[in-house]
């Protein structure tokens, strides 16, 4: 009797699909900015009266990496990103996110500064704008100002590796 | 129970006379009751990303303190709920929405309740039609059953 | 030392288990007494193995033996000893081994207390227990070792994650294990079944009271996890939809379908083939809870740390386990007598009612829990399925559900008469219709919600309430109704309970959020609070601040109240401690938010969330009394029975049976 095996049937199918959500990561929630223009900001720059915009940026392809003193993982990605900006590969502008200035002064002369510079962005709206949730992030956008990858957490060694770099060098050629 | 409702008059009214210099009415966090309201409703619809499993009105993350600010702000704007909601959602996805918005992907989730509804009632309907049309085939006839009955020592019922 | 006895203990465990998975079945199939007899033993042993295995672990805790990986991630020196103990079961490993432990322990208690039946059933049963066990254990030791060692040593451990620092974690993960895999024996009784193809009334009177009791244990471990979340998660909510309560929950509703249906498959002898499926899928659904939470595939406040490799293995041992079960009935099910025949309108219509909503509850439930993971399987995207969702849909089929309850106990079985019932329950109608009216109105604003919500507890009530009245009447007193009858009434009492708990608190809590510097005060609800000052203080592992709140009512002072916010040392985690005033018609709800002033300002003034809670501890009241209902039917007579020949009942209950074995 066929009806007996229906049962069977379904248990099948919610095994298939518990196989694959094995195989995926809830808590990587993708960005709706991907492929999106970088929304537009002006914030004042850490330890200068000028401002920035990421319209300054036009024309090349550029990191846009948010971080903050307070922030505990920035610290496990922060000399990855110093010996990335040494190999003058692409410049990264840091978005200080609800920090105090002294501070993230002070962070950055502790731990070195691979940024171009760094938009201070204090009571976190720019953030909101960009998406950001989990402190670090690094946004991708290419010339024209448009995202082309958010990558949530510290970067890695591999996550650079096998994620920026390719992704930069083909929107560089 | 009404009673309760005077009572909490007279105790603000008490409390006020008691200890004069002392007790003010503690100032409510919020600049504006009505906006305060309809932003608990829109954020207990909204998932807080930073402890993703709590609503953003439970939760005491900093972001969402944040974002309940900003929900203020966009009420204070005269923005509707729906724009309120595609703000979100245009930052962070649909995953920030605790109830998911109705689409293709979600016909199944939304319609698979009243399905499996249906679905029982059909099952039950022609259950009970087959039962009540086959002959009597009870497995014990009555004779046994009471000999059942008597060997585990239970009352007929 | 003591880690390694642990650890060799489990192995031997395994080893039993081995032997009372494989042996007694094939014993019970081949007709050898031997190996039948084997079961009792081997189950009893495995249970003195396990306990044995986490009696040491607890005394690696409660010496803070370091060295032990998972004592030095979840424990501390500095850790009160009372939480050293229920840290065992604070992380994976360790919960993990309660799991077995339950389960272990519930194979014994079947052991000892089954002298009443067949021996084949019994080897039956402990034998595929013992499966069961073979691949938890196996899980345990391959994966998930909690004896392993960390060398060298740290001086200190980690600690404890403060959330579970509570008094409520003591109970709550034992009763929910409990009843989770307490389903286990109503899953291996329905198992064994249907290896032996002996599908009966008699099978669901034996599989009864074991379902009942594991069914209690999750009703209160479920009401306690609520609790708990309820006054330390700080938020003031009792129900979350989290996917880890939701992985409780589903084998709960279908669990409360097992018993309504064994209750027909007892007395009638019909829906066998229904009852055997609800019995393999609740336990199923507690195996597919245990790889929710352990796999890491949803994320969840409950979630523990997830590595991929114990993923896959549940999924496997789920897949063998579920995938067998319904493979065999499949195979056996179709062989199964129909059993008695019934009119349209009957107590087993009205039960297989109850069954399909309940079922319809869960499988809605399981739908919106697995959502977000089928989507993104399917590579469609990310989404949430939380509260909303879940009450929109719940909240309807639980309606009808609950209307059933007043009408289910009157019919009678075979042929009810609807006229008949109708005037019976006239009364009750109206009654619950005034109620409906008026309730609401008494407590404050007059909604729709709040008006059902008291309907259906009236409703519930009055026709329990008749029915015992009806019962008496007929004579012979209190004394003449079987316990069952007690139980049920108490537990569908205790449903009304909660229904009132649940809409009052829905409909007319109230709660306000501000900022208090000290002589500051708040009303709500007629409750006025006053801030008299905050000072810190200091416990056993943290630094707290402690608020002190007058509460008064109508000028009257009832007392001080003290909301905590505390900082534990070891993992320097911010934690919020609510003060509650509890009582029968209300809570009273403090929590401090954050210090308001600014640098410089001197006000000590804070953010400060207090709630007025009406009859919120009827929810957990009514868990209660579902429980003692679950108790008194556990304890009718007829489950005590102790048959002289039950080799003769089966045979002579048994439509078609093999019967083999030596007699009890």
């Amino acid at each position: 009797m066929k009806r007996f095996l229906i049962p069977l049937g379904a248990f099948v199918v919610l095994v298939i699909f518990l196989a694959i959500g094995l195989t995926r990561d809830p808590r990587d929630v993708p960005s709706p900015l991907k492929d999106k223009p970088a929304p537009a900001f002006s914030l004042p720059q850490l330890g200068s009266d000028k401002a920035f915009s990421p319209a300054d940026m036009q024309g090349r392809v550029w990191l846009l990496n948010v971080w903050a003193s307070w922030c505990v993982s920035c610290r496990q990605e922060h000399p990855i990103l110093v010996a990335f900006a040494k190999s003058g590969n692409t410049p990264i502008v840091g978005l200080n996110y609800k920090d105090q200035i002294p501070d993230a002064k002070k962070w950055l002369a502790d731990f070195g500064d691979p940024y171009v510079l760094s938009a201070v962005d204090a009571d976190g709206r720019v953030g909101i704008n960009y998406g950001v949730y989990g402190v670090p992030e690094t946004y991708v956008i290419d010339k024209a100002g448009v995202i082309r990858l958010k990558h949530t957490g510290p970067v890695t060694a591999d996550s650079l590796k096998n994620q920026i770099l390719p992704l930069v060098a083909a929107l560089n050629k | 129970m009404k009673r309760l409702f005077h009572l909490c008059f007279l105790c603000v009214l008490c409390a006020a006379m008691v200890n004069p210099v002392f007790a003010r009415e503690a100032a409510p966090m919020a600049a504006d009751a009505a906006i305060e309201k309809r932003m608990v409703l829109i954020s207990e619809e909204l998932r807080c990303l930073v402890c993703q499993n709590e609503s953003l009105a439970g939760s005491h993350a900093d972001l969402a303190q944040d974002l309940r600010r900003e929900i203020r702000t966009l009420i204070g704007q005269g923005k509707t709920d729906q724009e309120i909601l595609d703000f979100m959602v245009a930052r962070y996805g649909d995953f920030v929405r605790y109830r998911p918005p109705v689409k293709p992907t979600t016909w199944l989730l939304w319609g698979g309740p009243f399905l499996l509804l249906i679905g029982g009632i059909g099952v039950l309907i022609a259950f009970l039609r087959r039962r009540a049309a086959a002959p009597e085939t009870t497995a014990l006839s009555d004779e046994e059953r009471r000999r059942a009955a008597a060997l585990l020592d239970d009352k007929p019922s | 030392m003591t880690p390694e006895l642990g650890h060799f203990a489990l192995i031997l465990a395994f080893v039993v288990a081995l032997i009372q998975g494989i042996l007694p079945l094939i014993g019970a199939q081949r007709n050898h007494g031997q190996w039948v007899a084997l079961a009792r033993p081997a189950a009893q042993t495995q249970f003195l193995l396990i306990a044995f295995a986490f009696a040491c672990l607890a005394h690696g805790f409660l010496n803070n033996d370091f060295s032990v990986a998972y004592i030095a991630h979840h424990s501390n020196t500095q850790l009160p000893t009372l939480y050293r103990f229920s840290a065992v079961w604070g992380g994976h490993e360790g919960s993990l081994l309660l799991w077995v432990l339950m389960l272990a322990g519930w194979a014994a208690a079947v052991s000892v207390s089954s002298r009443h039946l067949p021996e084949t059933m019994v080897a039956r049963v402990l034998a595929v227990l013992g499966l069961v066990s073979i691949g938890l254990l196996a899980f345990v030791l391959f994966t998930s070792n909690p004896f392993d060692r960390l060398l060298p040593a740290p001086a200190e451990g980690r600690d404890l994650n403060p959330l579970l620092q509570d008094p409520g974690l003591v109970f709550h993960p034992p009763m929910l294990y409990m009843g989770y895999v307490g389903f286990s024996v109503a899953f291996a009784f329905a198992i064994a079944a249907l290896i032996s193809g002996r599908l009966d009334a008699a099978w669901a009177r034996w599989s009864r009271p074991w379902t009942t009791a594991a069914w209690v244990f999750l009703t209160l471990g479920i009401a306690l996890g609520s609790w708990w979340a309820y006054y330390e998660l700080g938020w003031g909510g009792w129900w979350f939809w989290d996917p880890v309560e939701n992985a409780s929950f589903l084998p709960w509703l279908v669990g409360t379908a097992l018993i309504h249906s064994l209750a027909v498959t007892e007395k009638r002898g019909s829906f066998k083939n229904w009852t055997v499926l609800l019995a393999i899928a609740a336990f199923s659904l507690s195996l597919l809870g245990t790889f929710l939470v352990r796999s890491g595939v949803l994320t969840s406040v409950h979630a523990f740390a997830t590595d991929p490799r114990r993923g896959v293995f549940i999924l496997i041992l789920l897949a063998i386990v579920v995938g067998g079960s319904l493979l065999l009935f499949a195979w056996r099910a179709p062989k199964v007598h129909a059993g008695g025949n019934s009119g349209l309108f009957s107590r087993e219509t009205l039960l297989l009612m109850n069954n399909v909503l309940l079922v319809v509850a869960a499988g809605s439930v399981l739908l919106g829990t697995l959502y977000p993971l089928l989507i993104d399987a399917l590579n469609m995207g990310k989404l949430s399925v939380g509260p909303p969702y879940f009450n929109a849909v719940f909240v309807p089929i639980m309606v009808p559900l609950l209307l059933l309850v007043g009408i289910g106990p009157l019919a009678r079985w075979k042929h009810a008469d609807l006229k008949d019932i109708t005037a019976r329950l006239r009364v009750a109608a109206v009654l619950a219709v005034l109620a409906g009216i008026a309730l609401p109105k008494l407590m404050g604003e007059w909604s729709a919600l709040t008006a059902l919500g008291c309907l259906i507890a009236v409703w519930i009530t009055a026709s329990g309430v008749f029915q015992i009245i009806e019962r008496l009447q007929r004579g012979g007193g209190l004394k003449s109704a079987p316990a069952s009858f007690w139980g049920m009434h108490l537990a569908h009492f205790g449903l009304a309970v909660f229904v009132i708990g649940v809409t009052m608190v829905g409909g007319y809590q109230e709660e306000k959020d501000v900022r208090m510097a000290p002589g500051d005060t708040v009303s709500v609800g007629g409750y006025s609070f006053r801030l008299i000052g905050i000072k810190e203080a200091r416990g056993p592992n943290y630094l707290a601040t402690v608020g002190t709140v007058e509460l008064s009512q109508d000028g009257r002072v009832l007392k001080n109240m003290h909301p905590e916010k505390r900082r534990y040392l070891s993992s320097s985690m911010p934690m919020t401690e609510a003060a509650i005033d509890a009582g029968f018609t209300r809570d009273v709800y403090v929590s401090l938010g954050e210090p308001l002033d600014k640098p410089g300002e001197k006000t000590g003034a804070w953010s400060v969330r207090v709630y007025y809670k009406p009859f919120i501890d009827w929810i957990w009241g009514g868990c209660i009394f579902m429980g003692l209902g679950g108790v008194l039917a556990m304890l009718d007579r007829r489950y005590r029975i102790r048959v002289k020949s039950a080799e003769t009942v089966a045979e002579t209950v048994m439509s078609k049976g093999t019967v083999a074995g030596t007699p009890a």
